[in-house]
């Protein structure tokens, strides 16, 4: 695949920084991710995923 | 704490939900007519505005923007005042979304028939509606921005987000894939030339299907599913991640509709890598929707709401499995331009969509009208009817994809191919295209008792346009911090930090893609033999858009042994830098026309487009006999040339000058070549004579001007002398 990418990209200058960045942005964006959703606190958690359920209105069915 | 009482907008809910059920009709009624057509291929003849090409479009923006749209609209509308415990920010502005959409669509309807189209698949809409578009858009997005900022549950449900990230990156798409030039009040061409306009095209195209189709519904999924069930979704964190997973990497795939086509391999090569990694999130979200279901599963047997989401989930499933997998490119060089796309595209419309719209109209009428639903017996009935519509569409679809493909790539052990002709693999599928379009007629009929349902529902109920709530108003915790901190506190407010980290996920898959393919000019090798149009094959390719021929013929022969045997050189990059649009196609209903120039005579043409079954017997193509007999308009010559001059084409002012006079030379030596044919010269010269003052000469007709187009199409290089200059 790179090979593709190399013909195509010879002209712009610092290009070798390019797929070290990619890789860090993913990276980063999954590990802050999933370091978010194990670290939230279950009664977020709970309380959020019952706003549906939530039924205050008297007046529903 | 201070409980406030408010109202819900209910009616602007009732109001999204009667337009989702008519328009559903009019789609589906539309589909099912172009599924007949394929049986019959001159069931409209002679009516130019009910013809296959123009009709095409007008079903599948039926059936996305006034169908789907609608029920997204229905469904945010309802969900959203709920979760957030709020009305809607403004009644002004949810009746100007209301009435803006349905007056865009009622545009639609009769635009698209009359031929005003710019060609690009689900843009199609010409550039004063692009423009309401934005505007009707730009205020759902306020009002729905305005009831967030006005809450009284401080959480966001994930819901929530999902609609967020529609508005924002649906607004985004639209903006920058509708970039066009007018020419006169409905007519444009695209910014964009070739490769770039397809690039764009799909990115879009792609993310249609993603913004508009799917994270809209999943929302709606993640709202209505635990409320049908009655208890919370399965997981809460496995929602967040598919949340940000699914938007990060969905802008990323674009270019899989793409795959060995002359867009530069390294964009092809990223967008199947992102698209085999969108199956996880997909399926994360399809898991955790059906596994919501937990320890509710007899409830699926009695309760036809729980019915339909559970198929419309599963169909999810399907329909992103299916994704992955085409967009291998191995799979790929199989289904593409075949029927095997029509029936992935009908498993996400009718099962994803569909169903789970069916869902919720069978949740949300009863509740909207303190009623029950009528008739639990006909919702089942429609639920048994639509699943068997859904397979007996969609089985006989693949079944005619892979033959139609394996046929196409055939060859004679001599290297011949064994199905030279084209119509041969036409007439092997044609028992398929009944089968669909009895199972198409199913799912019309499921649709149609609904609606009777529905009705006798209403009937039953009565209407309360604002419905009582009350919930305590949100303490603003923020308000010290106001006063104390300064620029920061922005962003504290989580609906906008949201939007904002939503609007950069979106963005970074598009910018890397797209930015490239427009700035790196060696990504587009230039052939110096490529010329511009000439004015009269200007005008011949504006009414093969006009036409919607792309909607069944691509422009863009694959480097296959098979297809460069068939069609001849494989289409190279350079060739199209003066397509403003591109027209490569999205299914082969007919063959490739890249290379038809020289082809075939210019009488052969004429005769084809009059009676296609007189040259090709058995063809399902449908006559074309209005632009045999119409007068080619020449007015707006000068103004295309001089647009596409803005666009970089390289028109001299002498071209443009002379438009007129190369128009009626290049048309004259065509009316000259039909004379080689006697049948046409009697019949020509006997119509002149009856004709009289009122006869339009064949040189001025528009024939005349798409010959002229469709026999310049791929002359411009011959394999032997092709020169690639690299700049």
């Amino acid at each position: 695949m790179l090979k593709f990418v190399k013909n195509h990209m010879e002209s712009i200058i610092g290009i070798e920084i390019y797929p070290i960045i990619s890789l860090l942005i993913f990276f980063v964006f999954f590990v802050v991710l999933f370091w978010w959703v194990f670290t939230a606190k279950k009664d977020y958690i709970t309380e959020v995923s019952n706003i549906p359920l939530d039924n205050q209105n008297q007046t529903e069915l | 704490m201070e409980v406030q009482q408010f109202h819900y907008d209910n009616k602007i809910v009732k109001n999204f939900l009667y337009a989702t059920m008519l328009w559903g009709v009019v789609g589906m009624l539309v589909g099912l007519l172009l599924a007949f057509m394929f049986l019959f291929p001159n069931l409209t003849d002679g009516i130019s505005w009910l013809s296959f090409g123009r009709l095409r479009p007008l079903h599948t923006n039926a059936v996305i923007f006034a169908f789907v749209g609608n029920a997204i609209f229905a469904g945010v509308y309802y969900s959203s005042q709920r979760l957030l415990k709020a009305r809607m920010f403004s009644d002004v502005l949810s009746k100007i979304n209301f009435w803006g959409w349905q007056l865009i669509i009622v545009g639609a309807a009769i635009s698209l028939p009359l031929g005003y189209t710019t060609s690009k698949e689900y843009a199609e809409l010409e550039w004063p509606f692009d423009i309401a578009i934005a505007l009707v858009w730009v205020i759902f997005g306020w009002n729905l921005i305005g009831t967030i900022l006005k809450r009284r549950q401080r959480h966001l449900y994930v819901a929530i987000w999902f609609y967020l990230a529609t508005f924002v990156t649906v607004a985004v798409l639209h903006i920058f894939n509708s970039l066009e030039l007018p020419v006169s009040a409905m007519k444009s061409y695209s910014v964009y030339a070739g490769v770039q306009d397809a690039l764009v095209q799909w990115w879009y195209g792609h993310n249609a299907v993603a913004f508009f189709l799917t994270t809209p519904f999943l929302g709606l999924m993640y709202y209505f599913v635990p409320k049908a069930a009655n208890r919370p979704v399965y997981s809460y964190r496995l929602s967040i991640v598919h949340f940000w997973s699914l938007i990060f990497i969905y802008i990323w795939a674009g270019p899989h509709h793409l795959l060995y086509t002359a867009l530069p391999e390294w964009a092809q090569n990223l967008g199947v890598a992102f698209s085999i990694m969108l199956l996880m999130p997909s399926w994360g979200g399809m898991i955790n929707g059906l596994l919501t279901l937990r320890g509710a599963w007899d409830k699926v047997r009695t309760d036809p709401v729980l019915k339909f989401m559970v198929v419309a989930i599963t169909g999810y499933g399907m329909a992103t499995f299916e994704g992955p997998l085409l967009s291998l490119k191995n799979v790929n060089a199989i289904g593409h331009f075949t029927d095997w796309i029509i029936a992935h595209v009908h498993v996400g419309a009718l099962a994803w969509n569909g169903f789970l719209t069916f869902g919720m109209i069978y949740y949300l009428v009863p509740k909207l009208f303190k009623t029950r639903l009528y008739s639990i017996g006909l919702a089942n009935l429609h639920f048994w009817i639509g699943t068997l519509g859904i397979i007996i569409y969609a089985l006989p679809m693949y079944v005619a994809g892979f033959t139609q493909a394996s046929m196409w790539k055939q060859f004679n052990p001599n290297g011949t191919l064994t199905y030279g002709n084209f119509l041969e693999t036409v007439s092997e599928i044609i028992p398929m295209y009944w089968m669909r379009a009895i199972g198409g007629t199913l799912f019309l009929v499921g649709m149609l008792i609904l609606i009777y349902n529905i009705i006798l529902t209403i009937k039953n109920g009565t209407k309360v346009s604002d419905e009582l709530a009350e919930a305590p108003a949100l303490q603003n915790v923020s308000k010290k911090r106001v006063s104390g901190e300064g620029w920061h506190t922005w962003l504290e407010r989580k609906p906008i930090k949201l939007t904002i980290f939503a609007t950069i996920a979106i963005l970074i898959g598009g910018i890397v893609q797209i930015v490239p393919t427009i700035m790196v000019k060696s990504n587009i090798p230039t052939i110096s033999s490529v010329q511009p149009y000439t004015p009269l094959e200007l005008e011949g390719r504006d009414i093969y858009i006009r036409e919607g021929c792309v909607g069944c013929h691509s422009q863009m022969i694959r480097p296959f042994r098979s297809e460069v045997e068939r069609y001849g050189e494989y289409s190279k990059a350079g060739e199209f830098v003066y397509d403003h649009p591109f027209l490569w196609g999205s299914k082969r209903t007919g063959p490739d026309l890249h290379r038809i120039g020289g082809k075939y005579s210019d009488n052969w043409h004429l005769n084809h487009m009059y009676d296609p079954q007189s040259t090709s017997s058995g063809s399902i193509m449908p006559a074309y006999q209005w632009l045999v007999r119409d007068e080619l308009d020449k007015s707006l010559t000068e103004a295309k040339m001089k647009a596409m001059v803005k666009l970089g084409v390289p028109y001299s002012e002498e071209d443009i000058t002379n438009a007129q006079q190369l128009m009626l030379d290049q048309g004259t030596q065509i009316e000259k070549n039909l004379y080689t044919d006697p049948d046409f010269a009697e019949n020509y010269e006997a119509d002149k004579k009856a004709g009289g003052s009122e006869f339009i000469e064949m040189r001025n007709r528009e024939i005349v001007a798409l010959i002229a187009y469709l026999q310049r199409l791929g002359t411009d290089i011959k394999v032997k002398d092709l020169e690639t200059t690299q700049n």
